[in-house]
């Protein structure tokens, strides 16, 4: 679907622009750059507005990234349970720093505060799926399961 | 019950807020009913950010019926026909779970009168604050209103709004069938009901559990919580969130109630209990908490925006050991000036575990100073 069917369906919703965000985001992996001016065209409200929304919210990305999106919980439980031995360990495996996406546009890291997941410091969570109690060693498995998809 | 008898058995019940300000939940509603307004709404919280907190995740995925039955409760005692369920982006998961029921419920003619919107958030803290929360819904970036006018008299599209937490909402419909008395009998007396906590850090159970408001501290990481691992000793505890203060042993015998917690200088907050053994870095951790603040900040106030960059300047030059004492001074003279003039209760509580920590744990900041 592109993005102009996705932000119709949203378009009489109150206030929707935010939900239209997830929608795209959600087949883009990002917001483009066109898809927030429509947004701001069809929500009726002007383009910096469109933006200053796109930009308030840290899910929300109006850069291209990796396709599989690895949040790692920095957060005080999780930064106490050894989350910077986890985060050093996804940036060997997949040879990037926080921050950026692999050449390959298969993975991007982030940081993300608590991610609700509490009952299993350290977190990361892949696409919005949690993994918890999660160890250095453990990261090659984990990705693995990405690598193919 | 008309609405008047529901806000009634709701206020006599002495519910107050599980989100953290601990209002009278059955006043808020009457402020919202006596309101004259065309339309009314229904605004549930779960929007739960506060690290180490997940209580209200876990009420909604083993019952997410008590939420919707509370806050069907709710649109019928102040006259809402339109609900929302602000819940945070982190938890897709949670959407479909929520959906399902408000259909389950509609199927059974359960919501003719009321309907029910799950709206995601997209990762802003700040959006846990009752007035940002609404601007989001509103779909802007989530920014604080000033205040008054208060949600109950000008909330959602400026129309008469409650907002309530999840845990609040979920405790209504036992209020409802069981009365005011019985609730009001359970727990401490001016915070009465249950809490859930959640436990991290350093203990044995790092779980969930609901208590009685008259639970103590130490009942929760000793009994429940099973202790220290490793025979380790305890050296600070921090109940409510990142924003909460960190508390020394001597306090540990308060109970889990919203006014004992502010008596001993620090907040219930949203039951999150993280525990520190002697091996932990304090300083390193307050360094990541006031990293937290500075990312969370929304920008909107000055004392905010400024405040938290400088606390997390001051916090990382004192965790790599080129602090100054007068560095200290000014952490607490711009903590004491945040805690008062900031817009909201972000960047109110954003020094407290600062602010706590120098009072309780001074030497820890000593021995780091050049």
């Amino acid at each position: 679907m592109d993005y102009k069917e996705i932000l119709a369906q949203y378009r009489d919703l109150p206030g929707g622009i935010i939900e239209a965000f997830h929608a795209i985001q959600d087949e883009f992996g990002y917001l483009p750059e066109e898809a927030v001016l429509e947004a701001a065209r069809g929500f009726a409200i002007p383009v910096a507005e469109a933006f200053g929304i796109a930009t308030f919210y840290s899910m929300f990305s109006v850069k291209p990234r990796g396709k599989n999106v690895i949040r790692i919980c920095e957060s005080a439980p999780c930064h106490i349970a050894g989350a910077t031995e986890v985060i050093a360990a996804l940036e060997r495996e997949l040879g990037i720093k926080m921050g950026e996406s692999t050449s390959c546009g298969r993975f991007a890291l982030e940081f993300t505060e608590c991610v609700g997941q509490c009952q299993g410091t350290p977190v990361i969570t892949i696409n919005g799926k949690p993994y918890t109690n999660v160890s250095p060693a453990a990261i090659p498995n984990i990705l693995a399961e990405y690598k193919q998809a | 019950m008309k609405p008047e008898e529901l806000i009634d058995e709701v206020r006599q019940s002495k519910l107050r807020g599980r989100g953290g300000a601990g209002f009278n939940c059955g006043q808020k509603w009457y402020f919202a009913y006596t309101a004259r307004a065309d339309e009314k709404f229904v605004i549930c919280n779960a929007d739960e950010g506060e690290p180490g907190t997940y209580k209200d995740r876990i009420i909604m995925e083993n019952d997410p019926h008590v939420l919707i039955e509370g806050m069907t409760i709710c649109a019928t005692a102040i006259g809402a026909r339109q609900g929302y369920i602000y819940l945070r982006g982190e938890y897709p998961q949670v959407v479909n779970i929520l959906n399902t029921a408000i259909d389950q419920a509609k199927a059974r003619g359960l919501l003719d009168d009321f309907d029910i919107e799950v709206r995601s958030g997209a990762g802003a803290y700040v959006c846990g604050e009752e007035t940002a929360l609404i601007e989001s819904i509103e779909g802007k970036r989530g920014e604080p209103r000033y205040k008054p006018p208060y949600p109950p008299v000008e909330g959602l599209w400026n129309q008469p709004t409650i907002v309530n937490n999840v845990e609040t909402f979920a405790a209504v419909p036992a209020i409802v069938k069981n009365g005011a008395s019985w609730y009001a009998s359970i727990g401490h007396p001016d915070y009465p009901g249950t809490k859930i906590v959640t436990l991290t850090g350093d203990v044995n159970n790092r779980t969930f559990f609901e208590v009685p408001t008259n639970t103590t501290i130490r009942e929760i990481i000793y009994e429940f919580g099973g202790g220290i691992p490793a025979g380790k000793k305890f050296k600070a505890v921090q109940v409510g969130g990142t924003s909460g203060a960190f508390i020394p042993e001597e306090n540990l015998d308060t109970p889990l109630a919203f006014d004992t917690m502010t008596a001993i200088g620090a907040t219930l907050g949203s039951g999150a209990v993280l525990v520190l053994d002697e091996s932990r870095n304090l300083i390193d951790v307050l360094t990541r908490i006031s990293g937290f603040f500075q990312h969370e900040s929304c920008g909107k106030c000055a004392p905010c925006r400024e405040g938290t960059m400088r606390l997390y300047d001051l916090m990382l030059k004192v965790n790599n050991g080129t602090g100054k004492p007068q560095d200290i001074k000014i952490m607490q003279k711009l903590g004491n000036v945040m805690a008062i003039s900031c817009l909201c209760g972000l960047g109110q509580a954003a020094p407290a575990p600062i602010l706590s920590s120098l009072e309780h744990f001074p030497a820890d900041f000593n021995v780091k100073l050049m």
